[in-house]
């Protein structure tokens, strides 16, 4: 059985909660008592009908104002896969939630309202999920049955949609007409859109192909933590643990030690109390070397011949997840795959709007849920790809010194 | 050189290597970026897996911390030596925070109207300042309840301990966030994207030790608010309760007067796993009378300082 991770957006108007809420009772993940409690809270509050959303809004102040603030986590399994949902919540003032619940999905997936087409809301979503370099995307036209399960609605919404998607980066696009509530297309088959010929959305998320989405070219190993036991048994064992974050470790591969540029070549790699042939993405693993070279946390293993340049002028899409703006001059503590170091604000360029993709170079800031391109200056060189060719090297939080906060999340460019 | 059982032509990953190299990164981050960590072991099956992941992590180093228990004087004797066998198998330091110390030296108040579950926080707030731990691990999972499926794998507790679920760090990839101000500490979750099957198959998969009560057995139990509980002389038979003797296991490990067993003829994982993949009412909702007392429970005991 595999993984797939998978992001949703969209509003309670759309008819999210009740998708989620169908594909995790289709599959079995609701379970009695959730079930119970949920129709109980339903039948309290006067609702003709039993609120699905009620399962998936877990705190408190979420269920007294009736909306989805902060990401949850669902899991469901069919016998082929695992999945694991990040419910986002959809609305422009949620966009930080919903950058964080993209950031490890395999696939996006946006819902629509049939009756009102694209909207700008679906639009900033499509943007969101190609800004961070999800894979797939699933264009669900929602409340087919309120439209007469009209090909004509589909159409039209799958040339506008298409037509947005070239300005974007989306390398695989699929657009599934439901109805959430009746269950058209979500796990069974529609009877009422013989013109649809395309996979049900079960069907898609439980096939679409993400073996290749992974880098494994280009061999990038963090250094997390140094395995030392001085015990008599291991006396001299010195390991490198970490997780794989791309390409392929064999032992016998010629090495670079970066920032040092000293080299190496893999002696074994350990999995727990055995050797293996070979490590790849994401594989936690014990790396050791031939050579005594000085190895620690935050140093980075690569192969001789390719290897990311340390750079320390980082130029980056970030999205700022805090009220005070950001600001040049401004200087913030970075997390970049197992290195910390400090980082200066040297220039914000432009502030994207994400509903037209629109370019404002006029700006000097970037306020709560904005995403820009900046420039940084860092005191240790950052051992980085471009976000675009891999998600865990390409990546960094930025860090509020004195609240120790999580203020931001950068995309690196190249 | 041994092939590697987890390879597959494609380089894919099953979904339990998947979990457990996630998990395992996450062992090795606070290990790395913390003074000084601790794991929270209540003997459940949650707990053991977590250490097993911690074993995996370090290997063949020894754990880098120490583990953490409360013991509340209400566990269920077969939990504790399961929870002996393996401390001294991994060598690893055991703290034991005692309800009924905690007590004896005034740390909390001696109410016996207040539930043993409730005093589980201050005990457990107690040693963690006690011992300045900065990091405690928890055996949390996101599938288990609701408010738990919005909590971070980093999740941060203020200096009273609380935790302030409308104002949570965001998390994104896997970079994680350890920073702290004086007195305040950090609870991880390292398994917080395992579902109860998962931790299930990895038991099986693992040939991991669990206390037997998890296993089919015959137990002598009555009936209290619709749930299966053990006849023990800590929790006194109320008026009309029918003491009977029949074939149970427990789903979850708590305190032996809340916890109850659901009956099960499930003697071998297998048997678990299969019961596991039917059952109809989640492990906690099933089983556990902590979390039955209102709707957001698990919420209001975790912003307090609950694991």
């Amino acid at each position: 059985m595999d993984l797939l991770r998978f992001a949703t957006a969209g509003s309670v108007d759309d008819g999210k909660s009740t998708l989620i809420g169908r594909l995790l009772l289709d599959s079995k993940a609701i379970f009695e008592d959730q079930l119970e409690a949920v129709e109980a809270t339903s039948e309290a509050k006067g609702y003709d009908y039993t609120d699905l959303a009620l399962l998936t809004d877990g705190l408190r102040s979420e269920r007294e104002q009736g909306i989805t603030i902060d990401v949850a986590y669902r899991y469901f399994a069919t016998p082929n896969r695992k999945f694991i949902i990040a419910d986002t919540p959809g609305h422009v003032q949620y966009t930080r939630n919903m950058v964080t619940g993209a950031s490890t999905a395999d696939l996006g997936l946006v819902l629509v309202d049939a009756r009102q087409g694209l909207t700008e809301q679906s639009r900033r979503h499509a943007v969101i999920l190609s800004l961070l370099r999800v894979p797939h995307l699933v264009l669900a036209v929602n409340k087919m049955d309120l439209v007469d399960f009209d090909q004509a609605v589909y159409d039209r919404i799958y040339a506008e949609f298409t037509q947005f998607a070239t300005k974007l980066n989306v390398p695989d696009l699929e657009v599934i007409p439901i109805s959430a509530l009746q269950g058209d297309n979500v796990v069974t088959r529609s009877e009422n859109m013989p013109w649809y010929s395309g996979p049900t959305l079960m069907h898609h998320l439980e096939h679409v192909h993400v073996a290749s989405d992974r880098d494994l070219i280009d061999a990038r190993f963090p250094v997390q933590y140094v395995v030392r036991p001085k015990s008599d048994e291991f006396h001299d064992y010195r390991g490198y643990a970490g997780q794989v974050a791309g390409g392929i470790l064999k032992p016998g591969d010629e090495v670079v030690v970066l920032p040092s540029g000293m080299t190496s070549k893999i002696s074994k790699i350990d999995l727990f109390d055995k050797e293996i042939a070979e490590a790849f993405p994401p594989m936690s693993v014990t790396v050791h070397l031939e050579d005594d070279v000085d190895v620690s946390r935050g140093d980075m293993i690569a192969r001789v011949k390719n290897a990311p340049t340390p750079s320390q002028d980082i130029d980056a899409m970030v999205c700022w997840m805090t009220t005070a703006p950001l600001q040049p001059r401004q200087k913030l503590a970075i997390k970049h795959t197992t290195r910390t170091g400090r980082a200066l604000v040297k220039d914000i360029q432009y502030r994207l709007d994400v509903n037209t993709l629109h370019r404002d170079q006029a700006t000097n800031e970037l306020g709560v849920n904005e995403i820009g391109r900046v420039t940084l200056r860092t005191t240790v060189p950052l051992l980085c790809d471009p976000y675009s060719k891999n998600r865990t090297t390409g990546s960094f939080i930025l860090i509020d010194e004195a609240t120790g906060v999580t203020v931001g999340a950068g995309m690196i460019n190249g | 050189m041994q092939p590697m059982s987890q390879t597959h032509s494609d380089y894919r990953l099953s979904q339990l290597d998947q979990l457990e190299a996630e998990s395992i990164h996450i062992f090795r981050e606070v290990a790395a970026e913390f003074e000084k960590p601790v794991l929270m072991f209540s003997g459940g099956k949650d707990s053991i897996v977590m250490l097993r992941l911690a074993e995996k992590a370090f290997y063949p180093a020894k754990i880098p911390f120490s583990i953490l228990q409360v013991d509340t004087g209400l566990d269920f004797p077969e939990v504790m030596e399961t929870r002996d066998r393996w401390v001294s198998r991994l060598g690893v330091n055991l703290v034991v925070a005692s309800i009924d110390d905690a007590i004896k030296n005034g740390i909390i108040p001696d109410a016996a109207k207040i539930s043993r579950n409730r005093l589980q926080i201050p005990t457990l707030l107690n040693a963690i300042e006690e011992n300045g731990f900065t990091a405690a691990f928890g055996g949390g999972r996101r599938d288990e309840e609701k408010a738990r499926a919005k909590e971070r794998v980093y999740s941060h507790r203020d200096e009273f301990g609380q935790w302030d679920p409308k104002n949570q760090r965001p998390e994104l990839w896997n970079l994680y966030n350890g920073r702290l101000h004086e007195g305040e500490h950090m609870r991880i979750f390292p398994i917080s994207n395992w579902t109860e099957l998962d931790v299930w198959d990895y038991i099986g998969r693992e040939g991991i030790e669990i206390p037997s009560i998890y296993y089919a057995h015959q137990r002598r139990v009555f009936v209290r608010d619709g749930m299966l509980m053990s006849e023990t002389p800590l929790n006194p038979l109320r008026e009309g309760e029918v003491v009977e003797e029949r074939t149970v296991r427990f789903r979850t490990c708590g305190d032996i007067t809340l916890t109850g067993c659901v009956e099960s003829t499930a003697s071998t994982i297998a048997e678990i796993i299969e019961e596991v993949a039917v059952a109809r009412k989640t492990e906690r909702g099933a089983t556990r009378g902590d979390d039955r007392f209102s709707e957001a429970a698990m919420e209001d005991r975790k912003k307090e300082g609950y694991f």
